[in-house]
């Protein structure tokens, strides 16, 4: 019998539309309540009913959040994805599921401990309504588990209550089904290896999915345009940003300071976002990889004529319509180069919902004092899963920051204009809005060549003078961008490991997996492009470089090795890209394999 | 060579609108168009429209596609923020610049290979959105810049200069900007300014998605027999369906000037007056069925009628159906715009 206290995994095979989402749910939050981190994980079809989804829950009071590999405790509750399911329980581990028709034991696996509930029975036997009971099972099984686990009921009950707050009609059927549950569990079963016990763990943590923190983050950043189109994983940034713009955002009268429009495609959503930028307004779209590839060429268009734009990328599987519900790293070299020509845009990496809403936050800044499009890569793993992270932190003091913009003041001051012209010497020319003064400061913006006073010329060194000072303003960038986050190991020096976003929280465990055998790794996590040097210096420093990345193609590493020329062969790529979050157990298992392969020593830990 | 910039000769006789602005104040840069394109007579216009209406020119925002007809946003007011954007996606961008600052005007300058062909959906969505501006399309039938192909609102049967002939059926951007629910919809001949002018100046007083479609016979590449959009076969297939004065409210001698028959009289929002002087008494610019009828019995007869065709003065915008606040969205800072801490600390506590 597989044996721990909250340290293991706990995965639902669940019917899609069958209400079980809920339930799932309700499952982490009590763990939560009782002190103890969980890292939870949607894995949902592009389906809206009748399609297999899974709901994965890392449990784990050392705080690791990010997927572990292999489930201790399978609730398997669809036959559709039954023998799948059973296959990936680990030996000893154990099986929930529902015999109100008991299955043979060539069902199973005879390494594994089958528990057996008669869930459709007694919802039968108590519920007449077919919905009632279709919902109910879910919560029967809830109360189950809550028996085997030890999961305080009370947490679970008060729950109940907080979710159908002033709805007593529902609230009540459902503690009753949970009780029902578990009082059939206490009188048929025994509790298993896994138990939950209380802990002081969570501390003044927040549970929030990413894309809500991204939607929440452009709020107290100053959006006041938003334009999009719908498209999976990133449709609840929109939603999230009018909620709560909605909420503050609208004057005593009903007025709002905010416009959101939802555009006809992904063309038009940037093109308002770079028309509003333009005009000097704050201005985002939030999109995937097939509305990025839309977007190109207004992206090239606002990078050579320099207008703000902030678009927060939720990356799903490519390429093409790909897997609109899974999540990758794959959007890295089509956003980092989008567009002809030779362009490039700077991209930040939030490894979680609290670095979701800085980001966003952020972006909006670094779009207005750089004047060019800033991508937030978040992608589904991070922005529709909820994550256990620092709470939200905003300063009173901190105001927006609009970058060079002349004033009316400046202009009739005499202030020399020219719109491209470098005379800060940090690439970032100064720019006027529309309508500032009545005969000073207009210019004609074009995305065709230009001279520093934006006058049309196609001259060569007028060309090649602007290219130079767009390259200087991107090497400004490095030192504005947020600067990567550096783990060093016990025993610093020898091995190093690069990654970014939504890998972090594997990361973590794989570092604790590798050093427990004698690897002790320094820990880089990048967090935007252009680079800081100190990418480059960490590479360079250590004898053995992997870089971790959740795409076929190692994206990242061609971005590095391209903008640093650093030799390939000091990378070394462990990649994961089959559309499920990377988990600690992979990233540790192919270092190993890799150490074992050259011949690399595990040192005594 | 628009690089270099028009020399500006004051004239101390250069008479001043009630601004203070002379008629030069409205030019922009020499034009790099063929001698003779229409659209440069479009230009002429619309400087001539802006000056007349006593409009600042920086309250001017002025936006294209690409083409030689959007080109020409550099070609007239030097002292407005332009800008030219991608092909065909013009209106998004114009859209964009709306929702930031509502205050200003904007004035979109588009071809008919940008509006028609690779922009219809942008132009669509724009005139069903209401946005307040005023969309010109410089239409000559042809993609000038790109050198005399076809565009989509070539006539089919209409000859290209080496003789190909067009099969495509034509899109129609005036009816399609009254189905889409255009409340300002007109069409004129770039050749001819006594109509266009007052046109222009009343697209530029109503408030809402305001259309205008210009003839502008390309002279390099249609403006020949066997076109529909040549000079000689415009002025001999055209029917005005009116003439029309603007009179705004602040100058009241000429409102008073006595109305004449077949006129029709229409009031915008700032209280200026309209008045149509139609070809046919019965026409009446305030029904959209009828202009559709209108428009759709002239063509098949080969016709293209010209003038306001449609009005409605009480449109609403884009603006009034978001529901915006009157303080232009750009000028908000962080004082207006940030929920702060105390807010943020509310929220983390609903996240727990
Ligand atoms: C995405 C894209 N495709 C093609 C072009 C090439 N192009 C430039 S102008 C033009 C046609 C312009 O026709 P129209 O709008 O009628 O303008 P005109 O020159 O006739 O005034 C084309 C196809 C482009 N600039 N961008
Ligand atoms: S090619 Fe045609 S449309 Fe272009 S500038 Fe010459 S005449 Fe005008
Ligand atoms: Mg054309």
């Amino acid at each position: 019998m597989l044996t721990a206290t909250n340290d293991f995994v706990v995965k639902f095979a669940n019917v899609n539309g069958s209400g079980s989402a809920s339930a799932n749910e309700l499952f982490a939050k009590a763990i939560l309540r009782m002190g103890v981190p969980v890292g939870p994980r949607n894995i949902f079809p592009s389906n809206i009913q009748g399609l297999p989804t899974w709901y994965e829950v890392r449990v784990s009071e050392a705080g690791f959040l990010g997927r572990r590999g292999g489930v201790d405790l399978m609730v398997a509750m669809n036959p559709q994805t039954w023998a799948a399911d059973v296959a990936e329980v680990e030996a000893d581990g154990y099986l929930l599921y529902d015999a109100t028709k008991p299955l043979p034991a060539s069902a199973f696996r005879p390494d594994i401990h089958v528990i057996g509930m008669p869930l459709s029975g007694l919802c039968a036997k108590h519920y007449n309504d077919p919905r009632q009971r279709q919902l109910l099972k879910n919560v029967l099984y809830l109360g189950g588990l809550s028996y085997l686990l030890g999961v305080e009921p009370e947490v679970i009950e008060q729950l109940l209550g907080e979710q159908y707050q002033g709805k007593p009609q529902l609230a009540e059927p459902n503690v009753q089904a949970f009780r029902l549950g578990r009082d059939w569990a206490a009188a048929n079963l025994a509790p298993i290896g896994l138990h939950v016990q209380r802990a002081d763990r969570v501390g003044d943590r927040i549970f929030v999915d990413g894309n809500t923190a991204a939607g929440l983050g452009c709020v107290y950043g100053g959006a006041t345009v938003c334009a999009w189109y719908p498209i999976t994983p990133s449709t609840s940034v929109a939603e999230a940003f009018e909620k709560y713009c909605r909420k503050f955002r609208t004057t005593p009268e009903g007025e709002k300071k905010y416009a959101i429009v939802q555009a006809e495609d992904e063309i038009a959503s940037i093109g308002m976002v770079v028309g509003a930028g333009w005009n000097g307004a704050r201005a985002f779209t939030a999109t995937s990889g097939p509305g990025v590839s839309l977007m190109t060429e207004f992206l090239g268009l606002a990078h050579f004529a320099e207008i703000p734009a902030t678009i927060i990328n939720v990356q799903r599987g490519g390429p093409s319509t790909g897997m609109p519900t899974r999540t990758q790293q794959a959007d890295v070299l089509s956003c980092a180069y989008a567009s002809h020509g030779d362009t490039k845009h700077v991209l930040l990496f939030p490894e979680d919902p609290a670095e979701a809403f800085e980001f966003s936050a952020l972006a909006l800044d670094l779009a207005d004092r750089l004047q060019t499009p800033v991508f937030v890569m978040l992608d589904l793993d991070i922005g529709m899963n909820q994550r256990l992270c620092r709470p939200f932190e905003w300063q009173e003091s901190r105001h927006y920051d609009r970058g060079k913009v002349m004033s009316v003041d400046d202009l009739e001051a005499g202030k020399p204009f020219g719109r491209y012209r470098d005379v800060d010497g940090d690439g970032i020319p100064w720019r006027t809005w529309p309508g500032t003064h009545p005969q000073r400061g207009a210019f004609f913006t074009r995305g065709t060549s230009k001279n520093a006073d934006a006058g049309y010329s196609e001259r060569g060194p007028d060309y090649v003078q602007n290219m130079e000072r767009l390259l200087r303003k991107f090497v400004t960038a490095r030192a504005m961008v947020p600067q990567p986050v550096v783990k060093p190991g016990p025993r610093p020096g020898r091995y190093g490991i690069l990654y970014y976003g939504s890998t972090s929280p594997a990361m973590d465990e794989a570092a604790q997996m590798l050093e427990a055998v004698g690897f002790p790794i320094d820990l880089m996590r990048i967090r935007a492009f252009p680079f800081p040097e100190s990418v480059r210096d960490f590479v360079r420093q250590h004898e053995r470089v992997y870089l971790i990345e959740q795409n076929r193609d190692a994206q990242l590493r061609t971005l590095l090795v391209n903008e640093f020329e650093l030799d390939p062969a000091d990378l070394h790529p462990v990649l994961h890209y089959d559309g499920t979050p990377i988990t600690a157990r992979y990233i540790a298992d192919r270092i190993r394999a890799s150490f074992a392969a050259d011949h690399v020593e595990e040192r005594a830990a | 060579m628009t690089y270099i910039a028009k020399p500006k000769l004051h004239h101390p006789s250069l008479q001043k609108n009630a601004v203070g602005f002379t008629r030069r104040d409205y030019e922009g840069r020499v034009s790099t168009l063929c001698a003779g394109c229409g659209h440069d007579s479009i230009s002429a216009a619309i400087i001539q429209a802006c000056w007349e209406l006593d409009i600042e020119p920086h309250r001017v925002a002025k936006l294209s596609g690409i083409g030689c007809s959007s080109k020409t946003p550099d070609y007239f007011l030097g002292q407005s923020h332009g800008f030219n954007t991608v092909h065909g996606r013009m209106p998004s961008v114009l859209t964009g610049a709306q929702l930031a600052n509502r205050e200003l005007l904007y004035f979109g300058v588009s071809g008919d290979g940008d509006s028609a062909s690779i922009g219809l959906g942008q132009f669509a969505h724009l005139m069903r959105r209401g946005v307040n501006m005023v969309y010109l399309v410089e239409n000559n039938g042809v993609y000038g810049l790109t050198k005399g192909q076809f565009s989509a609102t070539a006539d089919a049967g209409s000859k290209g200069k080496k003789g190909a002939v067009n099969t495509d059926n034509p899109i129609d951007l005036v009816s399609l900007a009254l189905l889409l629910g255009a409340s300002f919809v007109a069409r004129s001949f770039s050749g001819d300014k006594a109509q266009l002018v007052p046109l222009i100046k009343a697209a530029m007083l109503h408030r809402g998605a305001t259309f205008i479609d210009v003839i502008s016979p390309c002279v390099a590449f249609n403006n020949h027999a066997g076109s529909t959009r040549s000079y000689d076969y415009v002025r001999a297939h055209n029917e005005a369906v009116n003439r029309l004065d603007v009179i705004e409210g602040r100058e009241p001698i000429e409102a008073e000037q006595p109305a004449e028959g077949g006129v029709t009289e229409v009031t915008l929002h700032d209280g200026s007056t309209l008045r149509l002087r139609s070809t046919g008494p019965d026409y009446d610019p305030r029904d959209r069925l009828e202009a559709m009828n209108f428009i759709a019995h002239h063509q098949a007869q080969g016709e293209l009628v010209t003038g306001l065709l449609y009005i409605n003065p009480e449109a609403q915008t884009y603006h009034q159906h978001l529901g915006t606040v009157a303080t232009p969205l750009n000028k908000l800072g962080t004082r207006e715009l940030c929920p702060g801490p105390a807010a943020l600390a509310k929220i983390n506590a609903t996240l727990r």
